[in-house]
Formats: C-alpha cells, structure tokens, sequence
C-alpha cells in the first residue's frame, strides 16, 4: 500500500468536514475520489499533502507515519483552484517550483526541458504566465505538478474547465504515469472519466465514507438485473418472469425477477422462434449509482453547531 | 535550504524589475535636481524689477533711499492728488506717499498706492529701507555715528555646545537636521516595504499560487523568505543611493559653486553670506567631521532593519488575511500604519527636546521606536537607554513574527468569508 489512511477526522467550527474516513491506495494504481460538492474530497487531499493537520487519524505513507516535510519530494499536488505568478516567465517558474520540491536546479532545468518538449510547450519558455491561454496554463500546471517524479500524484478536480482535447491529453498522461508506477489520486464529479481510468474509487458524502471498491465490483454491487434483448420480431410473446421498462422497436430493456435465469429468457424466445440479434446486461452507470445515493441527502451541505 | 531559495527568488524579481531601476537611479537625481532648482531660484530670485515714484513732503529721503536690485525710485513732484491721476501707470508699478511727519513718533504710517499689488517682498524691502533710513537719522540726533551703529548691532554670542562629561563639542541645529532625515527616511522606507510586502502576499492569495508552494514549504518558509528577500531589496536600493550622493558630493557640489561663480552678482552675495558666517561655517564643518558617521549608520542600519521586520511581518499577516476586495484591506492596514506614523509625530517633538520623557518612552516602545531612537541618537543617548531599546526591538520583532506565522499560515488558504478578528485571535492560540 503507498497511502493508508486511518480513521482521519477534521471537524470545522460549521461542519465535520472528514467524519472518520478510512481507505488504502495500492501502488501504481489509478484512485478516483468521489463525491458531490462540499463532501469533504479537497479537505481529505489537503491533509495528505500536508498543507492541513488533521484533529485525528493517522496517515501512512508508504508504510511510515507521513511527514510532510520528509515525503515533500515523493508527492505532487494540483489544487482544484489553479494559480501560478501571473509576471514570471515560464521557464523560471518551473524550475522554482521544481527547486521547492527537493531537485537541485540543474535537475530541475533539464527535467523541466524535458517535460516542455514532450507536451510542445518549448516556444513559451520566455513567455510570462499571464500571456498564455486558459489551456495552455493548464498545461504548464500539469508540468510544474510532475517535473519532480512524485511517487504520488495528488490532483483535485484536474478536468474542470478542461476542454475536450485537453482533457484527453491528460488523460492518457495520467495513464502513462501510472504505466510506469506513479499512483495517482484524484478527485473529481465527472463520472464519465472515473469509468473510464480508475481502478478503484471511494465515495464520500457529507464528510462520510460511503462506497469503497473497484469500479466493477461497485457495478456489480449496485446492479439491478436489467438487460438488453434486441430481437428480429418483436411483437412476440413476453415470458413471465420479466418486467419490461422500455421497448425501442425491437429492443426490449427489461428487468429479470429474482430467481430467474437469463438463460430461461433466450431461452423462451428461442423456442417461439425468434432470433436473437444481441442481448446483454446493463449495468449500471457511476453516475447512476452516484445519484443514488448521495439523493435523499440535500444538494448543499448545511451549516450546523459541531 | 529552502527558505533561501525563496528569498533568492524575491529578491530577483523585485530588482530586475524596470520600476525599481528607475525609481532607485532616479530619485537621488531628482532631489539633487530639486535642490540645485531651489538654489537658483533662491539666488537669482524674479529680475522684475518694479519702479516706484515717490512723492516726499518730509523732504528727508530723495538723496538716501537707494535704488534696489528689485525696487528702483523715482520721486516727483506735486500734490498726491494731481499725481495719483496723472502718474504714468505704464512706467510706474506704485506711488510712495511720505507725508511729513515726526522722526521721534512711535509709529508712522506712510502709504503706497499701487496698480497691482507689488507683493511682499518689495513691500518688506522699502520698508526696510524707510526704518533704517529714519533709524540712522535718530541715531545721528542722539550723537552716534554709522560705525558705532554697526558695532553695537553684530550678533556677538555665539553659544557652543559641549557635554558636560567629556567636553565633545556638538550642535543641537545640525543633529536636528541628521535626526530629522533618518527618521523621516527610516518612515518612509519602513511604510514603502511593509506594503510591498503585503501586496505580494495578497497577489498570492488571490492567485492560488499559495497553495501550492504551500504544498512544498512551511507557510513560515514563505513569509519568512519574502520578508528577507524584500529586505535585501531596500538595503541594495539604501546603498546605491549612498554611492551616488556620495559622488555627487565629491564630483558636483565643486561643479556647482564653480558655475555660480560665472555670476559676480551671484558670488557677491554668496561671498557677503559666507563673510558674516565664516566663523559659524568653519564650526559647522568642524562638528560634521567630528560626528560619529560609522556609529550613526551602523544604528540606522539596526533600526531600519528592526524596524523593518517588526512591520513587515504584521504586513504580511495582514495581507493573508485579505479577500479579493482591496477596499477591505485598507480596514487592516490602518491599525498597521497608525504606530508608524505615531512614531514620525513623536520624533518631531522628541527631536526638539531629545530627553523629555516622551522621547524616552517613544524611543523605548518597539512599536516607535526606530523612528523615534534614530531622531535621538546624533544628539547622544545614554548607553542604557540605546541597550534596552535594542533589546526590545529585538522581542519585538520577535514576537511580530511568531504572531504573523500563526495568522499567515491559515490565512493565506482561507478564500471566501471574511475573516474575523476573533476567528484571527483563536488561530494565535490553537497549536
């Protein structure tokens, strides 16, 4: 395990922003953290890079108690609101920051110079931060975030107002990095992503820890038994033991009882006669089992005495 | 270590800014220019000369008052009233109208009519020259002469100062001047610095960019390295403006009195001012040299730097606790800004009497006393006093900073509300 996090609580004078949360993040691994506004994700991410004590809790980093100072080099973090010094050249600033994380300041400038070729950046070295453009500073506070091998990639909220090109191209980096052993955490609302690179996730709400899993196990969870049956006739005999919900000319979508088999399914539609053209589960999405869960509590959290 | 990588980092973006550049070469260059402009003006004055006809029936002036440089006379004949109406008033600027009167009468009223007022000067010079023209007259009445007169009119006593311990001579007027300038500029530079470094500390709240240097250093390292960094700003910027006026001194002053030269009007007066002044001017000089240059910098240098830090750390906690609204933060500052300048308020008075017992309190309170203590020093502080305000200063400075760290570490990640000075007062005792 690189992260263990144990029974963590930071309770604020209005609201127990982390309520007792516990998860641990394999290395190299890919870890969504999940959770509708003011859940507690960025106060969670502060506390394990450091910047906020917790009131109680421990973090394990790596198998040892973490310590800021000593694990400063080993971890990279973009927060959610992003902001570098809008008059220095780019250039500087990344070695600066680079320099503030441990690297001696020739490592930081070729590795610096690295990093700016391989995602085209070379043209702006000399350009002050204020010249560039919405995207490309989100480039460069990519950069600034990696340039020093941090074994642990903290990135909170990192697709908000990225367009859809961008977002792609960090994407695969972050694939990329955690190809070559970098865990990567990061926090955000955009389901769509989680499915598509996490491993594992965790779901908190209202300060709480309420979902922890991989993706697939949490689908498999949360799934309802409804499939998808297109057929070549579909004005044929529906079984018993099948409630449809929709039917789509010759798709049928339709939850199966309790007890049932889907094999009984095919299996009735076969001996009428009909032929199968495609079946198969739908399971369903994150932002379904997302919504359902963190419904019923109210959209924004409410101040209260603790 | 870290902390110097910061303070490298602000320090160089301050001074490879052009605004630095400029303002640090060029303001040496305009007080010298100011003061050569003044010294011009003062010497060469207006060259309008204003013409004034005179109508005298006390008969006791035509051949003793004297054209001026600026006043020239010329008298008429005639009734005052048949001259008012037919006076030139193209050739003439007023008409002095001296009835007769008595030598001996306390108070004579003459009168002058003028197109445009003449001013005051001109009006100061003829008056002048009436009192000392009707002055010699009286004198002559009571049997002195001119000779005698001058005699009995030179200002004779001149009061040297010495310490009663150890007979060192000093001038109360020119420590005045030295105390007055080092703490007017100890001042300006603490309340000019302070704010810089306030400012790049809200720059960095608004920004965001303090969260993720956050993410690498202690916040302290943060504060810490800007206040040393802009630190060394000013001492580089207080350097160069030594260097330069000191070559102004040894290069242009030489160049300056070589060019008034050129004008014997001008060298006259200069040579009239310096003949009555030269024995005063040769004391001056030699109290100057005699002064403690290298103890009076090496206690502006502590001061400014004491004083520098105490400020600049209640600056920066200040800074941190500021949202995006700058109206707000001026609400801060003034708690800030309001010791400092009570400071300048204390000095003006202290420094006309440097050991009344608010001199002493102001020069002792850490809050005060750089500007305070630096007024006193050039007119001598007993050892103690300088000791125990050193050391205050130092726990001073001290104590500011421990309190900012504890303000600017979670001030600086607080967005959004306003912050309280309640809210502020707990983070001081929460760990």
């Amino acid at each position: 395990m690189l992260l263990s996090i144990k029974n963590l609580k930071k309770y604020y004078a209005t609201q127990k922003a982390v309520d007792d949360i516990s998860f641990d993040i394999p290395q190299g691994s890919i870890f969504g953290l999940l959770g509708p506004n003011g859940a507690g994700k960025s106060t969670l991410l502060r506390m394990i890079t450091g910047i906020f004590y917790q009131d109680s809790g421990d973090i394990l980093f790596n198998g040892e108690k973490f310590d800021a100072a000593k694990h400063v080099a080993e971890i990279g973090y973009m927060p959610e609101e992003r902001g570098l010094y809008k008059k220095m050249k780019i250039g500087e600033q990344a070695i600066y920051l680079a320099q503030l994380r441990g690297l001696s300041r020739a490592e930081a400038e070729s590795r610096c110079r690295e990093w700016f070729q391989r995602l085209d950046m070379t043209t702006w070295i000399d350009k002050k931060v204020e010249d560039l453009s919405k995207g490309m500073s989100q480039k460069l506070q990519f950069v600034i975030t990696v340039t020093h091998k941090p074994k642990l990639l903290i990135l909170d909220e990192p697709f908000s107002g990225l367009d859809p090109v961008n977002a792609n191209v960090l994407k695969d980096e972050i694939f990329r990095l955690a190809q070559e052993g970098t865990t990567v955490i990061f926090s955000t609302h955009r389901m769509e992503q989680v499915e598509e690179i996490c491993d594992k996730i965790v779901l908190v709400n209202l300060g709480k820890k309420v979902l922890d899993g991989s993706v697939k196990q949490i689908k498999q969870d949360y799934k309802e038994n409804v499939f998808s049956l297109t057929l070549d006739n579909p004005d044929a005999v529906l079984p018993t033991n099948i409630q449809l919900l929709k039917k789509e000319q010759n798709k049928l979508t339709f939850h199966l009882n309790e007890d049932t088999n889907a094999n009984q399914v095919l299996q009735h539609f076969i001996t009428q006669g009909n032929s199968i053209l495609s079946f198969e589960e739908i399971l369903p999405t994150l932002n379904d089992i997302f919504i359902k869960i963190v419904q019923g509590t109210s959209n924004a959290r409410a101040f209260t005495t603790v | 270590m870290k902390t110097f990588i910061i303070i490298k980092r602000e320090y160089l973006t301050r001074v490879k800014k052009k605004s630095f550049i400029i303002l640090t070469l060029l303001i040496p260059f305009l007080f010298i220019g100011m003061g050569a402009l003044m010294g011009v003006i003062a010497v060469k004055g207006s060259s309008d000369v204003k013409k004034i006809a005179v109508l005298d029936e006390s008969n006791m002036f035509p051949t003793r008052l004297k054209d001026q440089k600026k006043v020239n006379f010329a008298f008429q004949q005639g009734s005052l009233d048949s001259l008012k109406q037919h006076l030139d008033k193209d050739k003439y600027d007023a008409l002095l109208y001296v009835p007769s009167f008595d030598k001996n009468a306390k108070h004579v009223n003459f009168q002058l009519f003028y197109n445009e007022q003449i001013g005051m000067e001109t009006e100061n010079d003829i008056t002048d020259q009436l009192n000392e023209i009707i002055t010699s007259e009286r004198m002559k009445e009571a049997g002195i002469n001119n000779d005698q007169l001058k005699i009995i009119q030179t200002e004779s006593v001149n009061l040297s100062t010495k310490s009663w311990k150890d007979g060192t001579e000093s001038s109360n007027k020119i420590s005045f001047v030295i105390g007055y300038a080092c703490g007017l500029i100890l001042y300006m530079f603490m309340l000019f610095y302070g704010m810089s470094v306030m400012r790049s500390v809200m720059e960095e709240k608004t920004n965001r960019i303090a969260e993720i240097i956050v993410s690498s250093v202690k916040p302290f390292q943060l504060m810490l390295g800007k206040i040393v960094g802009v630190a060394l700003v000013g001492l580089t910027q207080v350097l160069i403006w030594i260097v330069l006026i000191g070559i102004f001194v040894i290069i242009g002053v030489p160049m300056m009195t070589a060019g008034m030269a050129i004008d014997p009007a001008t060298m006259n007066d200069v040579a009239a001012a310096q003949a009555s002044d030269a024995s005063s001017f040769a004391a001056v000089t030699a109290i100057l040299k005699s002064t403690n240059w290298v103890m009076i910098v090496m206690w502006f240098l502590f001061y400014f730097l004491g004083g520098y830090f105490l400020y600049a750390a209640l600056f920066a906690a200040v800074g941190s606790l500021v949202n995006e609204d700058a109206q707000e933060s001026n609400q801060y500052t003034l708690p800030i800004t309001i010791p400092i300048i009570l400071g300048f308020v204390i000095m003006s008075s202290a420094i006309k009497d440097p050991n009344s017992g608010l001199a002493i309190f102001g020069s002792l309170f850490p809050l005060t006393s750089p500007i305070v203590m630096m007024a006193r020093i050039p007119f001598g502080v007993p050892a103690w006093q300088l000791i125990l305000s050193a050391l205050l200063l130092v726990l001073g400075f001290l104590g500011t900073s421990w309190m900012a760290g504890k303000i600017y570490r979670t001030g600086i990640l607080m967005y959004g509300k306003k912050i309280s000075l309640k809210e502020v007062g707990k983070w001081l005792i929460r760990k």
